[in-house]
């Protein structure tokens, strides 16, 4: 399998990534030697395998389900770039 | 001879029978930054106004007696994937340039709470990605023993700041050999615990289920020490391991008799330097000198191990870096047409080359179509590595090779392959994936830089791993030699 640039455009959009041209051309080449390396694990059978998700047997983690204090709204804020009211503001979403 | 050359127990002595104070612990962390961090540029950024408030705090707790934490006094630095309540944390990011978090990671809490004196945060590469630290976006860090060669990654600047007498001690996290590989590249110790042993809260997630933070000392007994204060199930990370938190100084007896020691054959064949190979093979004289067993055996699935871990890892990472969208913190782009665009323009100039490379072929493997062929292929295969090591620890103790393949290379020299340097961490990266534990210790210079001999464990016996480590260390002098900066 080899990916094009049309793909590298794709996946971009899907990544959430504004890409210059430059950077799909490099990014092909590179993301083609990655793969093509990455191909080395069809030599191997596992058909039968089981996947791991996660390195230590775990299952799910509950707690009961009762309110508790979170971040005070101004801590919540404080990194937000931009503010208004206790909200954080951005552009419109329907035009 | 530095402050920071004395064993932790003289430290706590002297500061006791008041030769010396909090302060001026405190002083000789900075006073050496003074001198030699120009050089080296381990640190982000440095917080003297709370270290030494700190230090002045805890001078009087010293001078009204009364009990004192495991960590009483010690300079630590902390790479800045790790938030600090009121401390810039960054990643060594543009993206985060500016990120003030609002609450400490749980293992910078438990480091408080031992009452060690955070001295500030210190460089690597971008989101953890690389192991040069030359993906900083703000500075490379160089190696102390020779500013030509990188210090490792991606916890470069943890490695090169103990190795350089700035700290005694620090925090460092590694996905894929993080800790280690700098550890090896700087000729000093790091440990990775156990996937879960040390709480990830707080910990700017990379790979969720290959990070974990440990510490970066310069012998395997401030390892055991620091490891000791920061282990330990943690509510807030429902991946944290449940379990009773062995004494692990306790375990630093000295006697490895009868250890049966696993040498894979894949981890000292093709690609090795020869030289590293030597410094190996004499490090395993060593332990058989001191009544351990070494068998050869195999890990067969190894040379899968890069291709597995670099499908898994950027899939979980492509994942988690989607959080930064410019939205709640971080970077947002001026003038953006509209919240889609707001989303492009913020993460395509927040994040440097390798974050994007990363966050493409994690996109791409996770993609409709390529699910299968990628992502699920990996995830089989990496059951096939770590039943490899379920097979070897069936019968042996630890299993032992070199940390990395080489020595430290030049600044500069991979920087346009990144294959070549994905490659470096071909010894490390099993490791992560099977999830257990293992240490760098040093075994000695190669053309004057540094080697490390890597110690990989069963899951959640660091126990016996600090304890060959310090066997090791006991009868060699490795561990002494210092950079001359």
């Amino acid at each position: 399998m080899s990916i094009s640039i049309q793909d590298v455009e794709h996946v971009a959009k899907l990544a959430r990534l504004e890409l210059s041209e430059q950077e799909q051309h490099k990014l092909t080449e590179q993301l083609n030697a990655i793969l093509k390396y990455a191909e080395k694990l069809n030599e191997l059978d596992t058909d039968q395998v089981e996947p791991t998700s996660h390195p230590m047997p775990l299952s799910n983690v509950m707690r009961e389900d009762v309110s508790r204090p979170s971040l005070p709204i101004e801590k919540v804020l404080l990194n937000a770039p931009d503010e208004e009211d206790g909200q954080i503001r951005v552009p419109a979403v329907l035009e | 001879m530095s402050l920071f050359d004395l064993k932790l127990q003289e430290v706590h002595n002297r500061l006791h029978a008041k030769e010396i104070s909090v302060s001026d612990l405190v002083n000789a962390s900075y006073e050496r930054i003074g001198q030699v961090d120009g050089k080296i540029q381990a640190f982000l950024k440095l917080d003297e106004e709370n270290a030494r408030a700190t230090a002045k705090a805890l001078d009087e707790q010293l001078a009204a007696g009364g009990t004192r934490g495991l960590l009483f006094g010690l300079p630590v630095g902390i790479k800045d994937n790790i938030v600090t309540e009121g401390v810039t944390t960054t990643c060594a990011s543009q993206f985060l340039r500016n990120f003030n978090p609002v609450y400490d990671a749980t293992a910078v809490r438990k480091l408080k709470e031992a009452q060690a004196v955070s001295i500030g945060k210190l460089n690597m590469d971008e989101f953890a990605m690389g192991g040069s630290n030359e993906n900083s976006s703000f500075h490379p860090t160089y190696n102390p023993w020779n500013p030509e060669y990188v210090p490792g990654g991606s916890s470069g600047g943890s490695a090169a700041a103990v190795a350089a007498g700035e700290v005694y001690f620090s925090l460092g996290s590694d996905t894929g050999g993080s800790i280690r590989q700098p550890a090896s590249y700087c000729g000093i110790v790091g440990l990775k615990p156990t996937y879960g042993l040390v709480s990830r809260f707080g910990l700017v997630a990379f790979a969720s289920s290959l990070d974990q933070i440990g510490p970066l000392t310069k012998n395997v007994e401030d390892s055991a020490y620091l490891l000791q204060a920061i282990a330990g199930h943690d509510p807030a990370d429902s991946t944290s391991a449940n379990v009773e938190i062995p004494d692990y100084l306790s375990a630093l007896t000295g006697d490895i008799k009868g250890l049966r020691v696993a040498i894979p054959k894949e981890y000292l064949g093709e690609g090795i330097d020869p030289k590293v190979r030597d410094a190996v093979q004499t490090a395993l004289k060593v332990l058989e000198g001191l009544g351990a067993v070494v068998e050869e055996v195999s890990l067969p699935h190894s040379e899968y191990a890069v291709a597995t871990y670099y499908l898994l890892a950027s899939s979980e990472a492509s994942s988690n870096l989607a959080r930064f969208d410019g939205v709640r913190y971080g970077v947002r782009a001026e003038n953006p047409k509209n919240l889609l665009d707001l989303y492009h323009t913020s993460r395509s100039e927040g994040f440097g080359p390798e974050v994007k490379r990363r966050i493409m072929l994690g996109t791409y493997a996770l993609s409709s179509g390529y699910y299968d062929a990628y992502y699920l292929k990996a995830q089989k295969v990496r059951t096939l590595i770590k039943q490899d090591f379920d097979k070897v620890f069936e019968n042996y103790d630890v299993v032992i090779g070199p940390t990395v393949p080489t020595t430290a290379f030049k600044v500069g020299s991979q920087v346009n392959d990144p294959m070549t340097m994905y490659l470096n961490d071909i010894l490390t990266i099993p490791v992560n994936l099977a999830g257990v534990p293992a240490i760098s210790i040093p075994c000695g210079l190669a053309d004057g830089m540094p080697v490390g001999l890597q110690i990989i464990g069963k899951p959640l016996d660091e126990s016996t791993v600090l304890r060959v480590a310090h066997a090791y260390e006991q009868n060699t002098e490795h561990h002494k030699l210092r950079p001359q900066l």
